[in-house]
Parts: structure tokens; sequence; C-alpha cells
């Protein structure tokens, strides 16, 4: 009881800390205050609106593909198959960065390679589709493609430096990490 | 994009309520539970996300990353870029409105690659799923890269 009790103190820990601090601040500068909690709600609407149909893919992706499945298209012998999964997943997301992290943990969960999983976070981090279109209105042609074509070659190269650098060990504890997430 | 989404959500929901009613439900519940995993975390990151973005305003930005800022700029605009946290619809005009003022292209470049690559307020939820490790690895390498890509922009625009 009391191990999980320090848990959840954990879990809340960095919340109960941003919170002290803004209430605070509240307190001293009420201006301030207002407007970062003003900000704070309007990313709250924001997340209520792309974060729910994510979650619930991810429920369904939990329970009905088959950990064998996963390991034939993105498993470590998956090669190119995995590559290119990874990169359609990734940049066919919508929402936030942080939106790719439950993702990656049930990939990882059902025996995806780490370096395919890498692939999926990196393409979704900068390889949107639907954000490219965006890119292109306000920054240019030009900027969106450099970016872009570099962006492929970068997001690969950063998926198999960490898979690279990181110890059996250390590889093992992410997939453990991921099994206590889901 | 997010309307297609919650459409392919509903889809997969009918369709799997129409093959097995205990397994949707089973899929609802481990949707609630990988959600309320990160949550707090999720909500504390939103509150700082706020105290940034209220302490550093875009005319802030644009008179630390000008033209002749060089490659302080450069890092400048990195590191901004990789504590701020602003979704891709709002930084792309904040990032067209700052060159029209009068910043650089590869401030620019270095800004818009960090925004995207690296995410320091965003760690603590990347360590619940990758550790400490692969975390600092991925974002350091996305810092890195990032400066390349200004470089890159730097030399073609």
């Amino acid at each position: 009881m009391n191990k999980k009790r320090m848990e959840i103190l954990k879990r809340y820990q960095f919340l109960l800390v941003m919170l002290v601090g803004t209430l605070i601040i509240l307190a001293v500068n009420p201006v301030l205050g207002i407007h970062v909690y003003g900000l704070a709600w309007d990313n709250v609407l924001g997340m209520l609106g792309v974060l729910p149909p994510i979650f619930i893919l991810i429920g369904l992706l939990d329970v009905w593909v088959k950990k064998e499945t996963m390991v034939k298209y993105m498993g470590k012998d998956s090669g190119i198959v995995g590559i290119l999964l990874g990169f359609f997943l990734g940049s066919a997301a919508a929402g936030p960065l942080y939106g790719a992290f439950p993702v990656a943990g049930v990939f990882l969960n059902k025996g995806s390679r780490l370096s395919n999983v890498l692939i999926i976070v990196g393409a979704w981090a900068s390889m949107k589709i639907p954000l490219l279109l965006f890119e292109v209105s306000a920054m240019g042609f030009k900027f969106t493609l450099i970016r872009f074509v570099m962006d492929i070659f970068g997001v690969l190269i950063i998926a198999y430096s960490i898979e690279k650098i990181l110890t059996d060990e250390e590889e093992r504890q992410i997939y453990e990490l991921a099994k206590k997430m889901n | 994009m997010t309307i297609v989404f919650y459409g392919v959500a509903a889809a997969g929901l009918i369709l799997s309520f129409a093959k097995s009613k205990e397994k949707t439900k089973l899929a609802l519940k481990k949707a609630w539970k990988a959600f309320e995993n990160i949550m707090p975390q999720f909500l504390g990151i939103i509150l700082l996300i706020g105290l940034l973005l209220s302490v550093l305003s875009a005319e802030q930005i644009s008179g630390l990353i000008g033209k002749d800022s060089g490659w302080i700029g450069v890092i400048i605009a990195s590191i901004i870029g990789s504590i701020t946290l602003i979704p891709g619809f709002v930084a792309f005009p904040l990032a067209a409105a700052l060159l029209e003022n009068g910043a650089g292209y590869m401030q620019i470049g270095a800004f818009v690659s960090t925004l995207m690559m690296v995410g320091i307020v965003t760690m603590p939820m990347e360590f619940l799923y990758f550790g400490k490790k692969a975390t600092f690895l991925r974002n350091g390498m996305g810092f890195v890269f990032s400066i390349l890509v200004a470089i890159v922009m730097g030399v073609l625009l």
C-alpha cells in the first residue's frame, strides 16, 4: 500500500510543483498568472480535441493486433517494410509530439523494433503531412523541401544511432518501461 | 485532419464492436488506462508551457534572432525552439512573421527544426517511455541536426 502511495506521489510530483508554482505567481502577479492559466486552458481544450481518437486507436490496436503480426511487420526482421511503415505512421499522425509517446509505448509492447518506433517518433515530430501544407503556405516551398528531405535522413540517422549506442540491457529496460505504461 | 482521426477511431470502434463487445470494452479500458498514466505529467507540462509563453513574447524573440545575429542568433533560436512547445499551425505563421520582422533564414530554420525535433519540456513524458538515456540522445542529436539544417538553409536560401 505504502509503495503504491509513493508511486502515485511520484506520478503527481511534477504536476504538484507546477500547480504550486503557478498559484504563487497568480497570487503575486495576477495579470501574469491569469495569462498563464489562460494559455494552459487553451492548450487543454486543444488536447481534448486531438487526443481522444489517438488513445482510442491505441486501445483498439492493443486489443486487436496480435503480437506476431506486429513482430512480422515492425519487428527485428521487418527490414524495409518496418522502416516504411514507421515513416508512414509517423507522418500520417495528427497532434503534438507528446501524443507519439503512448503510441510508441504500445508498439514497443507488441514487439516492434526500437529503431522503427524511433522512426515513428521522429517522423511524428518533424514530417507530419498535414502540417507540411501549412508550412509551404507560411514558409515557402524551398524552405519546406529542404527541411523535409534533410529530415528523412535525420530521422533515420537518429533512430539507428540511438539503437546502436544503447546497450542490450538499456534496450531491455525500455521495453520494460513500455510494458509498465500500457 | 482531426476530423479524419475521429472518423477512423469511430469506424474502428464500430467495427470492433460488431466483432466483439468484450474486446471493444477492453480496448476502451486500455485506452483510458494509457491516458490516465500520462495525464499528470501532461497537465504539468501544459502549465509549464503557459508559463514560458507568457514570459517570452514574439517581439522579444525576433529581437534576439535578427538577420545580423549570426551564430549567436542560431544558437539562441535553437535554444528557444528546444524549450518552447508551440503547435505547428501556430509556429509557422509565427516563424513567417518573425522573418518579415527581420529574423534571418538560418535562425528561423534552426528555430523551426528544434521546435519540432527537440522537446525539453516534454522530456518528463518521454522519460516514462524511453528512459533517460534514449531521451537525452534523441533530443541531443535532434539539436545538432537542427543546426545542420540551419546551415544548409543559410547557404541555399
